[in-house]
């Protein structure tokens, strides 16, 4: 500034004229043209090739990344929903088995009950009546032992009557109070 | 602003070629730093942006704003780059000339080189030709012509006084722009700040002129993107 402020106080006079006519004084700027053109291809091409490429590839890169992560986090969405739906339906057939196997138990536990009952009812009668039947016979053979019992007793009895001169008839009066007797005592 | 310019004729082939040696020098500053800028944002790339990649990423975005404001996508992609590269170079150039000049020996060396009419041209003629040749390679030559005489033949004139009167706005409004922002910045500097008063005076009006002409460099650099993609849009699209 402070060199241009010195050489302007000197040429004061003589700045009108020249400069501010469009190529007056410098003529025909031939080379000017030629080397601004060539700067300026240069300058194009080099700042392609290492600036304006590169940065241009990153944006696009960053384009494709984005779009890319737009569509797999649709997709994924998708995909949750899917699943989410899945499980829905699982947990409700799932439910519905339970269900299901709870009242088979149920149904199951019922006919067990009633088959349980049932077989023990039969048990119990069939008990009861091997009991009477082994009643019976106890009874049977109890009487069939009696009567032995009975018929040595009345030969004891004969023969002790015999001994005392006993009378038929005393005899079978005898013997018939005797049975009596022992069927009052069973 | 009245400064020498560095000329130097070089003889080639017959064809005798003026450099301005200043603008060779601008030329080569600001886009090395456009490219150094650009490598340092996107040297380390990252998936998760941080810090100056998202800057980046925004002025992609925006600029790809810009292209599809004017077309379809599809045919707006292949001007993506040119769009960036453009935007990034003319407001690194308008930033050049705004916190120094540098003369030495009555030469000036260091301004915005946006602030010469021939580079600013340059660009604007390089993009109108671009305009014309993306309309010739994909509409075909006969469609380019035809054109011309749309949608009335008698526009004709007009059509072509058009494409002058595109190159010469296109170009000449950021040289306009930038040109008078660094004028008035000299002449803060140079001529208002003069003994301790005039600087006191001048830091004010400096600051804001300073201020407005970062915005106006941005400004700047959107309108000749966006001019850029309208022109090719205007050559490339065939329903109008």
């Amino acid at each position: 500034m402070r060199k241009e402020s010195e050489s302007l106080e000197g040429s004061e006079m003589i700045v009108t004229t020249n400069a501010y006519v469009l190529g007056a004084g410098a003529g025909f700027n031939g080379g000017d043209i030629l080397f601004q053109l060539a700067m300026f291809i240069i300058l194009l091409a080099l700042l392609k090739k290492f600036a304006w490429g590169p940065l241009m590839g990153i944006m696009q890169q960053r384009e494709e990344h984005i779009a890319s992560e737009i569509e797999a986090a649709e997709k994924s969405r998708v995909e949750a929903n899917q699943l989410l739906e899945e499980t829905r339906a699982e947990l409700k057939a799932t439910r519905l088995e339970a269900q299901n196997t709870i009242e088979n138990a149920k149904k199951m536990g019922e006919e067990q009950k009633t088959e349980i009952i049932a077989a023990a009812r039969a048990e119990s009668e069939r008990l009861k009546e091997s009991a009477k039947l082994e009643i019976a016979q106890e009874r049977d053979n109890a009487m069939n032992s009696l009567r032995e019992q009975v018929a040595s007793l009345s030969v004891m009895i004969a023969s002790k009557v015999i001994e005392k001169e006993l009378s038929a008839a005393d005899q079978e009066q005898l013997i018939n109070d005797y049975i009596k007797e022992a069927g009052e005592e069973r | 602003m009245g400064h020498e310019s560095p000329l130097r004729h070089v003889d080639l082939f017959g064809v005798t070629l003026t450099f301005n040696l200043s603008n060779i020098l601008m030329i080569t500053v600001a886009s090395l730093i456009v490219f150094l800028i650009a490598i340092a944002a996107t040297r380390n790339l990252a998936m998760k942006p941080t810090g100056i990649q998202n800057i980046f990423e925004w002025i992609m975005d925006f600029v790809k704003g810009i292209v599809k404001s004017n077309m379809d996508w599809k045919t707006g992609g292949r001007f993506h780059i040119l769009g960036i590269t453009l935007i990034m170079y003319i407001f690194v150039s308008n930033m050049l000339g705004l916190p120094f000049a540098v003369v030495y020996d009555d030469v000036l060396w260091w301004k915005s080189p946006t602030a010469d009419p021939v580079i600013t041209l340059t660009l604007a003629v390089m993009v109108v030709g671009l305009s014309h040749f993306y309309a010739i390679r994909m509409k075909g030559f006969s469609e380019y012509g035809k054109d011309f005489f749309r949608p009335m033949w008698f526009m004709f004139p007009l059509k072509l006084i058009e494409e002058f009167a595109n190159t010469l706005t296109l170009g000449l409004r950021l040289y306009g722009n930038i040109f008078a922002g660094e004028i008035l910045l000299t002449l803060l500097a140079g001529s208002l700040a003069t003994g301790v008063g005039g600087h006191l005076a001048a830091i004010i009006p400096t600051l804001a002129w300073m201020g407005f002409s970062v915005f106006i460099g941005a400004i700047q650099a959107f309108i000749f993107t966006m001019l850029t993609m309208v022109y090719i849009a205007h050559k490339v699209s065939s329903d109008h």
